[in-house]
């Protein structure tokens, strides 16, 4: 349904997002992860046709957001960061304007009006200016003004912000209803909001696509090749050096904050293979060479540390 | 069609909605009558002494009543274009609405014509009051109806291209304040620039009084048809919508 190939954005000199290359199929519900300021927000656009990329294609429904952005335009509905409301305007105005807009029959803007209204359940307050809701109500506002004349495809940037936990809940559910005949494009920073919505996520972070799996194979994929905590007393040099050589063993790096405690104890971060476990390797080969195994730990990565870990660089000193 | 139209009608609720509207049409009028009222009473001390004087002629109402007053709106017009136009694209650009004209399935133009369209109403709103003021010469005196037509056909027609300019200052800026002050600007200048013609060379002394959009204005004060400044404001109104298609364009390429 979408196809993104090669997308790279510029803004002057600065490479907002680079290469990223991606397909979303119909039905299926994406979730976009990544940190403030990663090309989320500049990568939605571009699908949207508010600004074109510097690089590469998106197409949406088979048509080309560059040479054909009417078309596409009209296949997605779009939930901007800050919900681009009229604050002067009454609710049901405002939403008879986008319908009209959006090339909603005149007969049937009633109507539709009234679907998206009870779907966001802000029936109550159709009469209300804009400008005196709260934001759980501006949130949900704008929300409603993206779904109107039911589009296929739905990008949705942050579409949880500013709501309490009740609404967070009620929005997810709709999200969800929307999975069968719409594809969906979620942009989001809080985790759990991806494993509990989106089939498959993208992680990015400073333009580049770092990730792309389901949360599921994610999780499982990042668990499997969980971290273990040393603390060894011995010679640096020479730990290291037997460390590395046990199979399935991927990387050992001296843990900065625990390092040089006492002159010859340190401690170490093991990182291993999908699936394999190595704790029983990794305490012969320390205690058969004579060094002290003080302490030894594993650590399972949450989705929250995945993130952290596919989009924070590592600070080695 | 449908689509201009849409805008068209939302920008105009918007002004009507806001205090702008109300602000700028009352005190546009006040201005206005004022000057009306002066006028008007310059007028018939005129008349008056005239009469006393024997003078068989009575004064020309068109001529010393009419002419003048048109040439005042035209100018007072000036200050009041920034106020009409400096909402149009910069507070959509302030309040993050035009990502939401920008991703409708609407064209650049269907959006640039809509918010024309609209200002200009208001600019027509605003100016059409004064020709209750004429109604009333007309009431009490005999003035001839031509010169005023002709007179309001260069007021539609000056108020068309400088409320394009102002749309396309307004699509530069997402701060009202700054389009307004300069929308102002250039309002002034395509105003004074007449008054330069005089001391500049013979070419650039012509090419000044040409771009002076109030020069334009005065062969409509009198009374006097002349198609080369109809094309003087129609082209300065299509090219003002050219430029302000570019502007906002290049703004996607920019943002």
């Amino acid at each position: 349904m979408i196809e993104v190939q090669g997308l790279t954005k510029y803004y002057g000199n600065v490479r907002a997002v680079d290469d990223i290359s991606f397909t979303v199929e119909k039905g299926e519900i994406l979730g976009f992860l990544g940190p403030n300021a990663a090309g989320k927000t500049t990568t939605m656009r571009i699908i949207t046709g508010y600004m074109p990329a510097s690089a590469g294609s998106v197409r949406v429904a088979g048509f080309d957001v560059f040479t054909n952005d009417l078309e596409v335009k009209k296949r997605i509905g779009y939930l901007p960061e800050n919900p681009p409301l009229y604050m002067d305007m009454q609710v049901i105005e405002y939403l008879r304007f986008v319908a009209a807009i959006k090339g909603v029959n005149r007969k049937s803007i009633e109507s539709e009006v009234k679907r998206v209204a009870d779907k966001l359940s802000i029936s109550s307050v159709l009469f209300k200016r804009i400008g005196t809701l709260s934001k759980g109500y501006k949130q949900r506002v704008g929300f409603a003004q993206a779904i109107l004349n039911d589009p296929p495809v739905f990008l949705l940037d942050e579409p949880t912000i500013g709501l309490d936990p009740k609404q967070i809940i009620e929005v997810r559910e709709l999200i969800k209803s929307f999975s069968h005949d719409h594809t969906v494009i979620l942009s989001t920073h809080i985790l759990p909001e991806v494993s509990m919505t989106c089939n498959r996520v993208i992680i990015i972070n400073e333009g580049k696509l770092v990730a792309v799996d389901t949360p599921e194979n994610l999780t499982a994929r990042l668990k499997g090749s969980e971290s273990i905590h040393l603390e060894v007393e011995g010679p640096v040099d020479d730990i290291m050096n037997t460390l590395k050589q046990i199979p399935s063993v991927t990387a050992v790096s001296v843990a900065p904050a625990r390092a040089a405690k006492k002159a010859n104890i340190s401690g170490y971060i093991i990182e291993t293979d999908f699936g394999s476990d190595v704790r029983k390797d990794l305490s012969h080969s320390i205690v058969t060479k004579g060094w002290g195994l003080l302490e030894m730990k594993t650590e399972s990565l949450s989705l929250e540390d995945i993130f952290l870990k596919l989009t924070t660089k590592e600070e080695v000193n | 069609m449908r689509n201009i139209l849409s805008i068209f009608k939302r920008d105009l609720k918007g002004y009507f909605n806001s205090p702008i509207a109300y602000v700028v049409i009352g005190l546009f009028l006040i201005v206005t009558g004022i000057f009306f009222y002066l006028l008007l009473a310059s007028f018939l001390q005129y008349s008056y002494a005239a009469m006393m004087q024997r003078q068989g002629v009575p004064l020309n109402v068109n001529l010393m009543m009419i002419r003048p007053f048109l040439l005042n709106m035209s100018v007072i017009i000036l200050f009041m274009i920034p106020v009409i136009t400096m909402r149009s694209f910069s507070e959509e650009k302030k309040n993050g609405t035009i990502e939401l004209l920008l991703t409708a399935p609407l064209t650049n133009w269907q959006i640039i014509i809509g918010k024309f369209l609209a200002t200009y109403l208001l600019y027509l709103v605003m100016t059409g009051i004064t020709v209750l003021f004429m109604v009333l010469l007309f009431i009490w005196g005999n003035p001839e109806l031509v010169p005023i037509l002709i007179g309001y056909l260069g007021i539609l027609l000056m108020g068309a291209a400088l409320i394009a300019a102002g749309n396309f200052i307004s699509s530069l800026t997402e701060n009202q304040i700054v389009a307004a002050v300069g929308t102002f600007g250039l309002t002034m200048v395509l105003w004074i620039i007449g008054f330069a013609s005089d001391f500049a060379g013979k070419i650039a002394g012509a090419i000044l009084e040409y771009l002076s959009i109030v020069a334009h204005f005065e062969d409509f004060s009198k009374g006097v048809f002349d198609t080369s400044h109809i094309v003087f404001y129609l082209s300065m109104t299509f090219f003002m919508l050219f430029l302000t298609y570019q502007s906002v364009e290049s703004s996607k390429w920019r943002a």
